[in-house]
């Protein structure tokens, strides 16, 4: 693992009103006995029992369609946003289950935020709107809200501050790949999750950026639990602390196979498969 | 020996395709040069017919008196004349119908088309879309005397409603309402998932990922589809033929009674027997395009200063 030399940005407090708060720590998020469907009967993921624990970052691992990305999509009820598509099982954020039948899937994803594998900012809002959008949006909300506050401080938890500050009213998707990347944080951020979901956050961006956002993901665990899919065994390896391996079998139903900590997975794997996996036989 | 084998099928291949190679470029210039001839012609056919109406029009409406180029302010500002008569008429109160009901028309089809067109692109799964999807296909494939005919021999002869603009409004508003739906959906499609998908995971609620994400997102788009459906509409001639063909002699504001339009006048100028009532007939042709020539430009410049807001 990376051992970050920058501290953690400072987050900066002013009013006492607002609700970034520095003692705001991750959820921890468990599932149990999850299956995810296509197409209402094609399933996709079958049976995963996993515990994530907070404030740190979890690796998905896997070979292409192995569900990993299907999996991670069942955690804030992104999943089921596509046509016929279905989860069932349990998914308890710091024991409540999103799956149970008072669940509200808006207001779950306002404490599970995602970021996506294609950076996509909204292209018809300029970088200020983008960070505040998720807070603007949302409905029936009707605090006052200080949004230049969130902007900085959402922007600064991305650190993507200095590079935009003068330029918060050009359009979100002028920025280059890297920081496009880091404005779709700062815009999961604004809204305060409590768990922030990474589809496969740098598979579009360069070696640099790629190294950028790794840190930046480090600095999060502060104050979030992350969980991250990735095709990357090395970004796996440096970035996270426990890591879940998924194959999928015969049948195209991906199993979770091993899951522990990520010096175990990559050194002792008790799996064959993922001892397969790791060291390049497939995949 | 099976390498040698292999080398001289290759070659005789090589060979086959060497004499093939000359009839295949002529056959490619042939082809070529009938689809720039048939370019050639689609495009001096819009280009001629552009430039009669313009010469035409143009000779109405800045009338060479005495050698002098001079302005018609008649063609504006007056109504219609009896033909063969001395005065100079004008078009106003084709002018005043074609803006009122197509006003109308708008008021009443785009909120419906664009209804129509967020529903089946953002909720509309399964067959039941299908189905409006298809209906709506025809509906903008129907012929507009059909709308005509339909709206004189149900609404207008059951006194429903009178011959009148109003009529002539709801013929407009049928013909404007596919044409804005299938239009307007088709451009929402092109709005990439990943933006919904980026409101969904914000916690957004879907009415305003559709209404602050996908609809600004391709808004400019949104607009021009609603644009080439008035404009469509303001040529329509046949729904308003059979729903408020008014007099060319009297200006009317009255919705609620009969009104003529631009194009039922070129229609009416057009077969009388009169040069100066060619001349209005021609002007309006001109008048209409430069008409929706301007919209167009307007809402393109506007729409592009405006997609970004912060």
């Amino acid at each position: 693992m990376t051992v970050n030399p920058t501290p953690p940005v400072p987050v900066v407090m002013d009013s006492q009103s607002h609700q970034h708060s520095v003692n705001q720590k991750g959820a921890a998020l468990s599932v149990r006995n999850l299956n995810a469907y296509y197409n209402n009967t094609t399933l996709a993921v079958g049976g995963v029992n996993l515990d994530f624990d907070p404030n740190t970052i979890t690796a998905l691992i896997g070979p292409s369609g192995c569900g990993k990305s299907t999996l991670i999509r069942t955690f804030n009820r992104m999943h089921e946003t596509a046509r016929n598509a279905r989860a069932e099982g349990e998914v308890l954020l710091d024991g409540e289950n999103i799956y149970g039948p008072n669940a509200d899937p808006v207001r779950i994803r306002r404490r599970i935020g995602m970021v996506f594998q294609k950076p996509n900012p909204f292209p018809s809002m300029s970088i200020y709107n983008n960070v505040i959008a998720g807070l603007k949006l949302n409905s029936g909300t009707g605090r006052h809200i200080n949004y230049d506050e969130v902007v900085e401080t959402s922007l600064r938890s991305a650190a993507l501050w200095d590079e935009v500050k003068n330029k918060l009213k050009a359009p979100g998707n002028s920025l280059s790949g890297g920081q496009m990347q880091r404005l779709c944080i700062a815009r999961a951020l604004a809204v305060e999750p409590e768990i922030l979901l990474l589809d496969e956050p740098c598979s579009a961006l360069d070696p640099i950026a790629t190294l950028k956002i790794e840190e930046l993901l480090q600095q999060l665990t502060d104050k979030y639990t992350l969980i991250m899919v990735t095709h990357n065994m090395q970004q796996a390896a440096r970035c996270s602390e426990k890591t879940a391996f998924m194959l999928a079998d015969e049948k195209r139903i991906g199993h979770l196979v091993e899951y522990s900590l990520t010096s175990e997975i990559f050194t002792r794997p008790k799996d064959k498969r993922t001892e397969d996996y790791i060291s390049g036989r497939f995949g | 020996m099976a390498q040698s084998t292999l080398s001289l099928d290759r070659q005789a291949l090589l060979n086959a395709e060497k004499s093939r190679y000359s009839a295949r470029q002529v056959a490619n210039q042939f082809v070529a040069g009938l689809l720039l001839a048939l370019t050639v012609i689609s495009v001096l056919l819009l280009v001629s017919i552009v430039l009669v109406v313009a010469t035409q029009g143009l000779s109405t409406i800045f009338p060479t008196v005495d050698g002098h180029i001079t302005f018609n302010t008649d063609y504006f500002t007056k109504t219609g004349v009896p033909g063969g008569s001395t005065e100079r008429g004008g078009v106003l109160n084709g002018i005043v119908g074609t803006l009122e009901m197509l006003l109308l028309g708008a008021v009443i089809a785009v909120p419906i088309g664009l209804g129509t067109a967020i529903y089946l692109s953002e909720y509309g799964t399964g067959r039941l879309a299908n189905v409006v999807r298809f209906i709506i296909d025809l509906l903008a494939g129907l012929p507009s005397v059909l709308v005509g005919l339909f709206i004189l021999l149900t609404l207008i002869n059951s006194h429903i409603i009178n011959n009148s603009g109003l009529a002539g409004a709801l013929g407009l508003a049928i013909i404007i309402i596919p044409i804005v739906a299938s239009s307007v959906e088709s451009i929402l499609q092109l709005v990439p998932n990943e933006l919904r998908e980026a409101g969904y995971a914000l916690g957004m609620p879907q009415w305003r990922v559709v209404l602050q994400i996908v609809i600004p997102t391709v808004l400019p788009g949104v607009i021009t589809g609603v644009i080439l459906a008035l404009a469509r509409a303001a040529g329509e001639t046949a729904p308003l033929l059979l729903t408020t063909a008014g007099s060319q002699l009297f200006l009317n504001f009255d919705l609620t009674k009969p009104m003529t339009a631009l194009t039922l006048q070129i229609y009416e100028y057009a077969t009388s027997p009169y040069d100066e009532q060619h001349g209005l007939a021609w002007a309006n042709a001109l008048l209409l395009i430069s008409i929706i020539a301007m919209i167009s430009a307007a809402v393109r410049y506007i729409t592009r200063r405006e997609q970004y807001d912060s």
